[in-house]
């Protein structure tokens, strides 16, 4: 329709000079890609006034805007000095994903020229889905309650007139540029705080995490960034039951990527707990963290994962600390088996299943991992044995008992020994007169050496 | 303190010969080595144990030393019985096992210890002691007892693959448990008893260098052990023990060597009973 209009005034004799007198500017139509076009950075606006009050009139006549049209004026510096957006760098406006859909598209309001004012256009208009996502995200919901710091579509999008697909790499939502963009409030730790957002600089530890190494140093389209786990326009906080990162939730976000994973976590005694709707039941962030994700070969990660383990598992972590797997992690090191060694990670199983690692039948093999020579003698070894638990572990306990009061007895005998001899010795050389015999030190003169 | 001695010629008397001094040496050496290797592994939650097994090197390099410092323990273990051998087969000295010069109690050490419990109440003059004293035999039994317990047990955890197959897994939860404690139980006494009965007393403060020179004057002798000075004198067996004066870089070589090993000692009682009260 667009074609036939402007072929129309093409063609028309007395525009044909009103046309030639005007810039030569691409026509801002399906029919005209822009990358069929050379770049123009500069406009200059040759002839004289009226030449373009004819050319308005003409337009007017025909009943449509064309954008160029509209950048006729919206692209001239300092238009409204007080909203310097009205002013829209043509070339930006060309090279958007919605430069073949002309002004009107959205402003739908504008219908003559010059124009009053300019409703602001609803996104919805064409995307509803999207828009009604934000309405009911994290998000929307802040934006109608008044809050002035939540970003809307342009928040993340980018300004609407240079707005570029998620597929491009100029967009602030391409997959590589996303963190930088959601970072710009979620690693001010003061819009954090004044938001009340528990963790104040998300961007910083992602950045420093394998997911945004991958993706900020790797470039690795495959790493998730925020919207892989937070979701997009739909992003809800982590207490609601239907965000991605809700704890029942997740498995399934992780999984999405990691489905390896996932499959051997949900048929997991923890899995099984989590389907069971068991709150305790840790899930992947629980001991791979969220944003600060490390590769599971750090060795620190390792050490404080038998910590996390232990926040439920009390009794394990104190009986395996009194081993020397426990004691050589204590003290930093991961040369010894760790919980998972032993355990499984993802696919830990109860040790009276009999597929666990830990199961009667599979233990020595379990062992043998570690010490190849492990036979099922050497694997009634217990990594927790507990040597207060008379009835699981009675040569421990007696010989702790043993222990205990050799010590007693040694240093309550030759504590009391100490003592007297300490207190009689100070005394007897505090009284005057001769010193005892045995506290004179003797010291030979030095000429007689 | 000037020299309480009328006479200006001291006589000295060797209380131990090189052999003994050098294998004192070795275990001393090897314990201190043992105990600042091993405390570690028993407190590893103390920032002190993480320090420094890391200033060491690492776990690896912290158990490689802990078990050359064992077999070197050992190696004194084994010197020591040789030397007993000798004295015996070769020597056919029969007094070592039983009598006044042996390190095997007597009856009289039960009664020395009671004299001394009454003179620390102030119920009776002071023991006579002979050439050891009880509180010396405890600590020779102490650390026969004590190499015995923590050596075995080192070994069968040092080689748990091999003793694996003979012994059922559950032992190596006590052996590690005896080994633990023993250590502590060791390092607890060597450190606080030990080193008050042999150099902190009144007395002796701050040390007794006859460990390192060997040498005791003939008023030491006569002071701390009588018995022995009555009996050789009796038997006119002194001079055999006949020594010149302790050499001044002997004497030198005992203070710097005696400090550094009660530094070390007093630093680890200090930490090992901090970190035992905070656990």
């Amino acid at each position: 329709m667009l074609l036939n209009w402007r072929q129309f005034l093409r063609d028309s004799a007395p525009c044909r000079e009103v046309l030639s007198a005007l810039p030569r500017r691409r026509w801002l139509t399906a029919a005209h890609s822009p990358l069929s076009h050379p770049r123009r950075t500069a406009l200059t606006f040759p002839g004289s006034p009226w030449l373009y009050l004819v050319a308005g009139m003409l337009l007017l006549g025909s009943g449509r805007l064309s954008a160029q049209d509209c950048l006729g004026c919206h692209s001239i510096e300092g238009l409204n000095s007080e909203r310097p957006a009205l002013t829209i760098a043509p070339e930006d406006f060309e090279n958007s994903i919605h430069a073949a859909l002309g002004c009107s598209i959205c402003h739908t309001d504008v219908v003559e020229f010059p124009h009053g004012t300019v409703e602001q256009p609803s996104c919805a208009a064409c995307h509803s889905e999207q828009v009604s996502e934000y309405e009911s995200s994290v998000h929307g919901r802040a934006k109608a309650n008044g809050d002035g710091d939540v970003p809307n579509c342009q928040g993340c999008h980018g300004p609407i007139h240079a707005l570029q697909s998620v597929s491009n790499a100029n967009s602030p939502v391409y997959h590589l540029n996303l963190p930088a963009t959601c970072g710009k409030c979620h690693g001010n730790a003061e819009l954090a705080r004044k938001h009340g957002i528990p963790i104040t600089n998300a961007y910083q530890l992602y950045m420093d995490s394998i997911h945004g190494r991958a993706v900020a140093r790797s470039g690795l389209l495959v790493a998730a960034n925020c919207s892989s786990c937070h979701g997009s326009h739909e992003i809800r906080p982590r207490n609601d039951l239907d965000s991605k990162v809700n704890r029942k939730n997740i498995a399934a976000t992780c999984g999405a990527c990691h489905a390896g994973i996932l499959a051997s976590y949900f048929p997991s005694v923890h899995g099984r707990a989590m389907q069971a709707g068991n709150l305790k039941a840790p899930v992947c962030a629980d001991c791979h963290t969220a944003h600060q994700i490390t590769r599971v070969d750090s060795e620190s990660w390792q050490l404080e994962l038998i910590q996390e383990c232990g926040t439920c598992h009390e009794e394990s972590i104190r009986t395996y600390r009194d081993t020397l797997h426990g004691q050589v992690t204590a003290l930093g090191f991961t040369r010894v088996a760790r919980c998972a060694d032993c355990h499984g990670s993802h696919e830990i199983l109860a040790t009276a299943d009999p597929q666990s690692s830990v199961s009667p039948a599979n233990r020595v093999r379990t062992c043998q991992q570690c010490h190849p020579q492990a036979t099922a003698s050497f694997a009634q070894f217990s990594p927790h044995a507990d040597p207060k638990n008379r009835e699981r572990n009675p040569g421990l306990y007696y010989t702790a008992r043993f222990m205990n009061a050799l010590m007693v007895v040694v240093f309550g005998f030759f504590g009391l020994h100490t003592i007297l001899w300490l207190v009689r010795s100070l005394l007897a050389r505090s009284r005057p007169g001769k010193p005892p015999e045995e506290e004179v030190w003797i010291q030979p003169p030095k000429e007689d050496r | 303190m000037p020299p309480t001695d009328s006479s200006n010629t001291l006589r000295y008397y060797f209380r131990f010969r090189l052999s003994h001094r050098l294998l004192h040496g070795l275990l001393m050496g090897s314990f201190l080595g043992l105990a600042a290797t091993g405390m570690p592994l028993r407190f590893p939650q103390n920032a002190w144990a993480v320090s420094f097994t890391h200033a060491v090197g690492g776990f690896r390099a912290i158990l490689f030393f802990h078990l050359t410092f064992a077999v070197l323990l050992t190696l004194c273990f084994f010197l020591h019985l040789g030397q007993i051998l000798h004295a015996a087969i070769i020597k056919k000295e029969a007094g070592i096992f039983w009598g006044p010069t042996s390190l095997v109690p007597q009856p009289k050490d039960l009664r020395d210890m009671l004299q001394h419990f009454r003179w620390f109440l102030g119920l009776g003059a002071k023991p006579r002691f002979d050439r050891f004293t009880y509180w010396e035999k405890f600590d020779y039994w102490a650390v026969f007892w004590g190499m015995a317990i923590i050596g075995t047990s080192g070994y069968m955890m040092w080689f748990s693959s091999f003793f694996g197959r003979f012994v059922p897994g559950w032992i190596f939860n006590i052996t590690l448990l005896i080994h633990a404690d023993e250590a502590l139980l060791a390092v607890w006494f060597i450190f606080a008893i030990h080193f008050f009965n042999g150099h902190l007393r009144p007395g002796n403060f701050p040390m007794d260098r006859v460990i390192f020179t060997g040498r005791l004057s003939e008023r030491e002798l006569e002071e701390k052990h009588p018995e022995e000075y009555k009996r050789r004198i009796a038997a006119g067996s002194l001079a055999e023990i006949a020594a010149d004066p302790p050499p001044d870089w002997l004497d030198t070589l005992g203070k710097i060597v005696g400090s550094a090993a009660l530094a070390i000692g007093f630093l680890l009682l200090v930490l090992t009973l901090l970190a035992f009260v905070a656990n």
